[in-house]
């Protein structure tokens, strides 16, 4: 009695696993059909409606979008002038926190992977990893009292008769750096430990000197790396207000247009927000050729 | 390469002053807190726990932590299940459009978080408001869900693509069913993946301003938000000073679990 009632309980719990194990589409479709919804629906619904509304334009007067196409939004990004340098300058940021993430990034990088103590590396790269898990604000608050008047930097630089830089487009420069920084110490690291020790006595072998050796052998293979951790350094810098609004003074990048556009004129904002996508996308699109991309 | 001692040298003091530059704002922010005065100046003339003591008594930021908990959980359950699913669909089958699907997962965040958050700001202001949903919890959490689901497929595919199917295989021949399958075999062999897949989702939507700001209503105030909006009132500095230093200790605990967790692959992933 109860052994009937058990099977009859199963099978159709074995009937659904026996359909779903022949019939792989079937199990792949279900698998699917939640995280598409969300995704595909939702997610790429919502940016692809955002784009749209780009060439949207809105009632000077009403404020009120009108649904009419033209590309006079885009036309704007072009010509006026305070579009343009706040363009310019935020790609010029995002550049220039790069380059400064690499700078100060590779030593650290060779310093972990290469020269501390093989027992201490792991421990190091945890050391490295820590700061990317505290809080995003709280790192730019950090700087914010770093840079504020009477606060470290001044009291730092007050011996030499100088003055900390204060808010304003260096600090901006100084916090998206800092914030970034574990982003390209990390890839530049996991390159270098994996770089063969005997390629480098080869080198020396050849009568290489060490800055020779840096050159021809360590910084071709090391290259990718920094363009992996470029690519994370310069988008992030790119889309960033929060801490340009913190410790940028008065300095406007994309993000910050964008952002005083969405109430008044969204399909403004919009057509400002499709500028550090398409610039992404060309900065991934010539990363591409480096293979850094495989690396990521 | 063999450097000269100069040369090590060197880089060991470089090395040093980039370790400096990383960890001396996190330890100001600490001091800082015990800092008696309410302006940032350096350095302190005292230090004191009496600040410790008032935030701890302060209701907003009590609220928006606890409104910050309630939005990881929730954003953390949607992007464990929608994670695991198309982790098994790209980790265990071969289909037209599975590269696309990967590139999709990790679009919401490589896209600026300003472009994803007006993105379903207006999303959310067109389908929902009409239906009577306004913004608010709701909708931060569907936002937070949609970045976080790709923590949760890099941990779960990463361990999917290290432990082939032929356990499962196994488990069939010797008569289990798909169902029994999964969890007395698969389910145990990605468990410590899923529960590093989901601090990490956790971590990512506690942190998360920008997409919050456009999907959160004018009542929800995440601890993030509510640092951002206190930040510069200096009735609030000493609070926030204590906030921001619990968040620096704090960060240290998911990097404890999840290389407890799995040394692999949970640490790359946020990368």
């Amino acid at each position: 009695m109860t052994s009937t009632t058990q099977a009859a309980g199963r099978s159709p719990v074995r009937r659904l696993a026996g359909t779903l194990h022949r019939h792989s589409r079937l199990r792949l479709s279900l698998l699917l059909t939640a995280p598409l919804l969300w995704l595909a629906v939702l997610y790429l619904g919502s940016l692809a409606v955002l784009f749209v509304s780009a060439f949207w334009t809105t009632n000077s007067f009403t404020s009120e979008v009108v649904k009419v196409w033209s590309t006079d939004n885009f036309h704007a990004l072009f010509t006026t002038p305070v579009f343009r340098q706040v363009i310019l300058r935020s790609i010029g940021v995002a550049l220039a926190v790069t380059v400064l993430c690499a700078v100060i990034a590779f030593p650290v990088a060779f310093y972990t992977a290469r020269i501390a103590r093989p027992k201490w590396r792991p421990l190091l790269v945890v050391a490295i990893l820590t700061p990317l898990w505290a809080s995003y604000l709280v790192k730019v608050y950090a700087w914010r009292l770093i840079l504020s008047q009477g606060g470290l930097a001044d009291w730092m630089l007050e011996p030499f008769g100088l003055s900390g830089p204060g808010f304003g487009l260096p600090a901006a420069v100084i916090a998206l750096t800092y914030l970034w920084l574990p982003y390209m110490i990390l890839p530049i690291h996991a390159a270098l430990e994996q770089l063969p020790a005997n390629l480098l006595d080869a080198s020396a072998d050849l009568g290489g000197r060490p800055v020779r050796t840096f050159r021809s052998v360590v910084l071709p293979m090391v290259l990718p790396a920094v363009a992996a951790g470029s690519v994370f350094t310069f988008s992030l810098s790119l889309g960033d207000y929060i801490t340009v609004q913190i410790v940028g003074g008065k300095t406007q990048l994309i993000g910050n247009l964008v952002y005083s556009n969405i109430e008044l004129n969204l399909p403004m904002a919009a057509a400002l927000g499709t500028v550090p996508v398409v610039v992404i996308v060309l900065y991934l699109l010539a990363m591409r050729r480096t293979g850094a991309l495989s690396s990521l | 390469m063999q450097l000269s001692r100069s040369a090590r040298i060197a880089l060991r003091l470089a090395a040093g002053l980039g370790f400096a530059i990383i960890y001396v704002p996190l330890a100001l922010v600490l001091i800082n807190s015990f800092n008696p005065d309410r302006s940032a100046s350096w350095p302190p003339s005292s230090l004191t726990f009496h600040w410790w003591s008032v935030a701890w008594d302060n209701e907003g930021a009590r609220a928006a932590l606890w409104t910050s908990v309630k939005a990881g959980l929730g954003a953390t359950a949607i992007a464990l299940v929608l994670g695991t699913l198309v982790a098994f669909a790209v980790g265990r089958h071969r289909f037209f459009g599975r590269d696309a699907i990967s590139f999709v997962v990790v679009l919401p965040i490589a896209l600026p978080g300003i472009v994803t958050g007006i993105a379903l700001n207006s999303a959310f202001s067109t389908v929902l408001e009409p239906l009577g949903v306004g913004l608010g919890m709701f909708t931060v959490i569907v936002g937070h869900a949609t970045f976080c689901i790709v923590v949760v497929f890099n941990n779960v595919v990463a361990r999917l693509r290290r432990t082939s199917g032929t356990y499962e295989e196994a488990a069939m021949d010797l008569g289990a069913d798909t169902f029994r399958a999964f969890v007395d075999v698969t389910f145990p062999l990605i468990r410590s993946a899923l529960l590093a897949g989901a601090l990490l989702a956790f971590a990512l939507s506690f942190d998360e301003i920008v997409v919050t700001t456009f999907t959160a209503g004018p009542g929800i105030e995440t601890l993030p938000i509510w640092i951002f909006n206190n930040m510069t009132r200096p009735q609030q500095a000493p609070v926030v000073n204590v906030v921001a230093a619990v968040l620096v200790l704090l960060s240290v605990v998911p990097i404890y679990v999840a290389q407890r967790l799995s040394a692999d692959t949970a640490t790359e992933s946020r990368i």
